[in-house]
């Protein structure tokens, strides 16, 4: 026994030996330097394949590169080619160009429709594999999520946290002049990429959001002519209207964590308070009474409490309430008025719109309203939402004047990485991690 | 210009009337500006139907218009609206959806609510002057329809309105 101990501390002091630094990127520290990785073309073992041995690489370069922790080191710079999955690596080629992280991988496609993706990751200055080499299998035209799935678990691995590439956001897309403005529902995988339309342009639809398994999205439409709330299935794009009483209107829906429940706001005569409708026994309850404007409900993870705005104290600023009701605790004291507040998914922040002095922001806080920070500035920020894993914010930027227009930004918790997704659209919902 | 198609096979009577009724003294948003006709294009002496959906719109003024963030009825608005009623009493075969709207200066579901508070402010003016409560109806549309595209106070003073829109519905 003691003899067998002694042989692997042998061994792990050799690894240690070799091993400068652990391969690892710490989401919190306060500065981080984009970690140098290779992707090589993937290797394609079949005829037909090159193309997607071509282009996984290249999207999984584009994920971990385009999340600003990570830099791809140019393909024109590598001295070693991966000519074989299974070959060894040589590690003093990847050391000469500061590769400290390299992905292999090859690509097998079948004849009937179907693609194996399969691939390594490695630690160069540790000389050793991180992980497991992990095996993909789908049809051809979901080779983007494979990529996808791909760049999580690298992500994954090297930061110690979840992933978010292997996702979709739904928005609404918006085209023609500012006052005649066409709105439908789009979705699109989460890199902008595969748009595709969920509704027609016939009514103003308005900030959709996924359901907690993203199988459904919840959303508000003008189709019968005022505001109510409906309910659509992303599979078969089969949609229904929320129950709701004659001459009230309704918006601002959002989905409770079990999937049952649903949060909105509900205007009677001139007063909007937060209501919760359970979608199966359509048993409905009002959550706030106060006179003021109660609106953009967002429940925490657990399903406990729901954070959300009022105007109850002359402007807009952020409450949270337990989920069932009643007394609500004011969070936001800062200057200015805040605004459609969400639940990080990982329960630590509240993110939120905030205007101050004619300028928009998007900021996080603590759950208690505490260690606020503000990620963005412009004429007009808003609606952020959440990425799966907690560490980056979409939200839309609207630019002045009668040429005005809405794009989708993303940005990372830190403030840093902000960059365009999308044009032409806004209201972006972030989905889970697809399974 | 095409109203006045209509202009001319008005019976003096009810031109007269009209005018007795209320001067062109519209709410000072501007809509329908010269649609009165006093001394326009040469007609000097009709003006709309007073109870033609046109003369609702432009001479009386189908919009009202808020302070930043408010939704309280001003002198100038209670002024409209006031007519809005009459002409609604007045013609009561037509029904009213009343929307209420608001700048792009906020963020879109505040927006919504804040919209709806003025449409209920104006469609609740109305009822106090008699307008039978069945006959009215409310939707809000935030930020999302404006009627001036600029991002100054000059656009955003015009977006931040409620606007009776007229139906010839089933009425009560």
């Amino acid at each position: 026994m003691m003899k067998m101990l002694l042989t692997c501390l042998a061994f792990v002091m050799a690894v240690s030996a070799v091993q400068a630094e652990p391969l690892r990127i710490e989401l919190d520290s306060p500065n981080i330097e984009p970690l140098p990785f290779a992707a090589p073309a993937f290797i394609a073992e079949s005829a037909g394949a090159d193309q997607y041995a071509r282009d996984l690489a290249a999207v999984v370069s584009s994920d971990l590169q385009g999340s600003g922790l990570f830099r791809a080191i140019s393909q024109d710079a590598f001295i070693s080619q991966i000519t074989s999955f299974d070959s060894p690596v040589q590690y003093a080629d990847w050391k000469a160009i500061n590769a400290q992280a390299l992905i292999t991988g090859a690509v097998t496609t079948t004849g009937d429709g179907q693609i194996v993706v399969k691939f390594r990751l490695f630690d160069v200055f540790s000389e050793d594999q991180m992980g497991e080499g992990l095996q993909f299998v789908g049809s051809t035209n979901g080779w983007r999520r494979m990529a996808h799935k791909v760049a999580d678990a690298v992500y994954s691995r090297i930061t110690g946290e979840g992933g978010y590439f292997d996702s979709r956001v739904v928005y609404v897309s918006e085209t023609g002049p500012k006052n005649a403005r066409l709105k439908r529902l789009g979705i699109m995988d989460y890199d902008g990429a595969n748009q595709q339309f969920l509704t027609d342009a016939q009514a103003i639809v308005l900030a959709p959001r996924f359901s907690p398994n993203g199988d459904r999205v919840i959303y508000t439409s003008y189709e019968s002519g005022f505001p109510k709330i409906y309910v659509l299935d992303v599979a078969s794009v089969g949609r229904r209207v929320l129950q709701d009483q004659p001459g009230t209107m309704s918006f601002a829906p959002r989905f409770a964590p079990n999937g049952q429940d649903v949060v909105f706001s509900l205007t009677t005569g001139s007063n909007t308070d937060i209501y919760k409708l359970n979608l199966d026994s359509g048993q409905r309850t009002q959550l706030t009474t106060s006179p003021a404007i109660e609106t953009a409900p967002s429940y925490s993870p657990d399903g406990t409490q729901i954070v959300f705005e009022s105007d109850r104290s002359g402007t807009q600023q952020l409450y949270v309430m337990s989920a069932g009701g009643g007394e609500a605790t004011r969070i936001s004291f800062g200057q200015g008025r805040y605004g459609t507040p969400v639940w990080s998914p990982r329960g630590d922040l509240i993110a939120f719109t905030k205007q101050n002095r004619g300028r928009f922001h998007i900021g996080v806080m603590r759950t208690d309203g505490s260690g606020e920070r503000l990620l963005t500035a412009s004429f007009l920020d808003e609606g952020p939402t959440w990425s799966p894993n907690g560490r980056v914010i979409m939200f839309t930027r609207e630019t002045a004047g009668s040429g005005g227009s809405s794009t989708l930004y993303s940005v990372d918790i830190s403030g840093r990485n902000l960059k365009a997704v999308q044009a032409q659209a806004s209201d972006p919902s972030w989905s889970p991690l697809l399974k | 210009m095409k109203t006045f198609t209509k202009v001319v096979v008005l019976t003096t009577t009810l031109a007269l009337a009209a005018c007795a009724k209320s001067p062109f003294d519209r709410s000072g948003n501007g809509a329908g500006a010269g649609a009165g006709g006093l001394d326009n294009g040469g007609i000097s002496s009709s003006a709309l139907d007073a109870n033609s959906p046109a003369y609702f719109n432009q001479t009386i003024g189908d919009k009202v218009l808020f302070a930043v963030d408010q939704s309280t009825i001003n002198d100038t608005a209670r002024t409209t609206l006031s007519q809005q009623a009459n002409w609604l009493n007045n013609n009561t075969t037509y029904t009213a959806i009343i929307e209420g709207h608001a700048d792009e200066q906020g963020t879109r579901e505040y927006n919504l609510a804040l919209g709806a508070r003025r449409a209920a402010a104006a469609r609740d003016y109305l009822v106090a002057n008699g307008v039978a409560d069945n006959r009215l109806r409310t939707v809000t549309f935030g930020k999302e329809r404006p009627l001036a595209v600029c991002s100054t106070e000059e656009c955003y003073a015009k977006n931040r309105r409620a606007v009776t829109v007229i139906s010839a519905g089933v009425g009560s």
